[in-house]
């Protein structure tokens, strides 16, 4: 998705200190008392208007990060803004204008999902209590508790709950919505749903910041991204640029991969592995139609001939050099 | 860049907007089983020690066997005029039931919004750190008042029920009406209520200090039972003036004729004093204090 509209950037004056960023860290550290080192000199900008994916393995410091920018957790040194204000400082003119669900939802369980949200909606001195109930309403409808918001929230599944605790962060249209695992605890379906949502927020012009360690969730949903590992930011930017950083393979299926294997290896394939009927490897500089036609010449039977465009799951595992563990 | 940008013009804060969170925060308070059950309880003691009266005095002896010294203050009274029964609650309450009830209230105040993890979404409502403790500190107080009230209004509903009503007389012989009595008995209550103000700050600033609502319950009923020993130990009397809880039976010179003001005026100094340091303290913590539950 390209920048948003630019009327929208010079409406919002101020937040435009920080160029487009809807959020900008400058060497953002958090280092705990016990000495342990969170996070390391974050720089990340996410731009407004971008659906902003936020990665890393358990433990590399998102949530301390995503803590920070809500003026939770003071940061150790360097600097926050958020909307173009800085944080801590400035929490009460910049959250009103952000949904927030950190760390999974967290409920009155004595109290019915309507009023847990009136609760929240309340400890907002922004928020107009004449279109509370309306308001309310309009949330539990747009996650489809409707139906359930009478009943007291111990009762709610898991993924009511997070039902519930994503329409705490749509009570006001918001300019900024920061989702930690939104999908945590549903089923496909509800999964499905959430996207679908995430997708209308950001037509809407919101910008979202969504924390996850499904990648082929963020693959599909962000326009930005950002991969963070041992509390340090690797890299971010444009999601199509970091899965174009690890480039794609070439796949050949054939009856005769051994011939086929050797024919690519004389065409400039790189790194050719042969699993059973599939050789891969790193297609070359030149046109694929003349890689083919060799095969052919050369003899190979061939059935499928194809470039599998590389995964943001690639790119993590070229940029990480691991998997998607907990870092220890 | 000037400061009236969209962040702020979009949406006025008006000054009475703010507290919707006290009384969002006052009917979640009063809502939850807990509560009432703490005010049940502390509606049984009256109910308890009415029936208690009544049975020991139904051979026409009268109660505390003659002793003097034995029971709360005013409860040989109580046979005379049911209103006795107010001050005798209230004096019965006052060293645990009702500290004690104000230290569970107080001490989940925001460590129970800690552990519940609902702290984090108060706060980035956002609630505000200074708005959100003071809100709880007034629910605290008010609960106070709630909790005092329904013992008095309990004892009286059982005086009256079980024992003559009338003119009574003071502590210093004099005779005052029925009328004054309840004028009495109405300050009294707001003297016990005030009595607490120390115990509630003192337990928001424990509350502050751990995630765990259980903990902070229990550290501060701990520290009031503590603090209740130690006020009876002789050798520390130079201390015991600054104990909140030293003079908090001085309730009872309101019964007097004319009234006894000096340990009176003591006792709400103190509790000020107490309110000041620990609110402070509580203040200081929790404006400073990285949220990670």
């Amino acid at each position: 998705m390209p920048e948003q509209p630019a009327a929208r950037s010079q409406e919002s004056g101020a937040s435009a200190v920080g160029g487009e960023a809807v959020i900008a860290t400058r060497g953002l550290t958090k280092r705990y008392r016990g000495g342990q080192l969170a996070v390391d000199g974050l720089d990340l900008t996410v731009p407004a208007g971008s659906v902003f994916g936020f990665l890393g393995p358990n433990g590399s410091g998102k949530t301390t990060t995503i803590r920070m920018l809500m003026g939770l957790i003071e940061p150790t040194s360097g600097t926050a803004r958020v909307l173009g204000r800085p944080m801590p400082r400035a929490t009460r003119a910049v959250l009103p204008h952000v949904g927030a669900l950190i760390e999974g939802p967290a409920l009155y369980g004595f109290l019915s999902g309507r009023d847990n949200l009136i609760r929240y909606d309340s400890a907002d001195p922004a928020a107009d209590p004449r279109t509370r109930r309306a308001r309310v309403a309009a949330a539990l409808d747009r996650v489809g508790l409707t139906a359930a918001a009478g009943k007291k929230a111990k009762a709610y599944s898991l993924g009511m709950k997070q039902r519930l605790g994503l329409a705490a962060a749509l009570l006001q249209p918001r300019r900024l919505l920061v989702l930690d695992e939104p999908t945590n605890g549903l089923d496909p379906q509800g999964m499905r749903e959430i996207r679908t949502l995430v997708r209308e927020l950001a037509s809407d012009g919101t910008t979202v910041f969504l924390s996850s360690h499904l990648l082929d969730e963020i693959e599909q949903v962000c326009t930005h991204a950002a991969v963070m590992a041992q509390g340090r930011l690797i890299t971010q930017g444009p999601v199509a640029e970091l899965a174009a950083g690890a480039r794609g393979r070439l796949v050949v299926t054939t009856p005769d991969p051994a011939e086929a294997a050797r024919v690519l290896k004389e065409q400039g394939v790189g790194d050719v592995v042969v699993t059973d009927d599939r050789v891969t490897g790193e297609p070359p500089d030149r046109d694929l139609a003349d890689v083919n036609t060799a095969l052919v010449t050369a003899g190979v039977r061939v059935r499928g001939f194809t470039v599998e465009r590389a995964s943001l799951e690639d790119a993590f595992v070229a940029l990480t050099g691991e998997g998607f563990d907990v870092a220890g | 860049m000037s400061r009236a940008d969209v962040v702020e013009s979009a949406r006025p804060v008006s000054p009475l907007w703010t507290f919707g969170l006290l009384r969002n925060e006052l009917t979640t308070t009063f809502r939850r089983w807990r509560t009432l059950a703490l005010l049940a309880v502390l509606a049984g003691v009256p109910v308890l020690v009415g029936i208690a009266v009544k049975i020991e005095t139904g051979d026409g002896s009268s109660p505390g066997g003659g002793g003097g010294g034995g029971g709360p203050a005013f409860i040989s009274q109580i046979t005379n005029n049911g209103l006795f029964l107010v001050f005798t609650a209230l004096a019965a309450t006052l060293p645990f039931f009702l500290p004690m009830a104000i230290g569970v209230v107080a001490g989940d105040a925001i460590a129970g919004e800690a552990n519940a993890g609902t702290l984090r979404y108060l706060l980035v409502s956002p609630a505000g750190r200074t708005r959100l403790l003071l809100t709880k500190y007034a629910t605290v107080v008010l609960f106070c008042l709630a909790a005092t009230l329904v013992v008095a209004v309990s004892a009286l509903t059982v005086g009256a029920l079980l024992f003559p009503l009338g003119d009574l007389t003071t502590i210093s012989g004099t005779h005052i009406s029925f009328a004054e009595g309840l004028g009495r008995a109405l300050l009294i209550a707001l003297v016990v209520a005030a009595s607490l103000i120390g115990v509630a700050a003192l337990g928001l600033f424990v509350s502050t200090l751990t995630n765990s609502g259980i903990a902070a319950m229990a550290t501060t009923v701990g520290l009031l039972i503590t603090v209740q020993i130690l006020d009876q130990i002789p050798q520390l009397h130079a201390l015991q003036p600054y104990f909140f809880s030293h003079y908090w039976l001085s309730f009872a010179d309101l019964m007097r004729e004319p009234v006894y003001w000096d340990d009176l005026a003591k006792n709400l100094g103190l509790q000020a004093l107490y309110a000041a340091v620990f609110g402070s303290a509580a203040w200081a913590r929790f404006t400073t204090k990285d949220i990670t539950a």
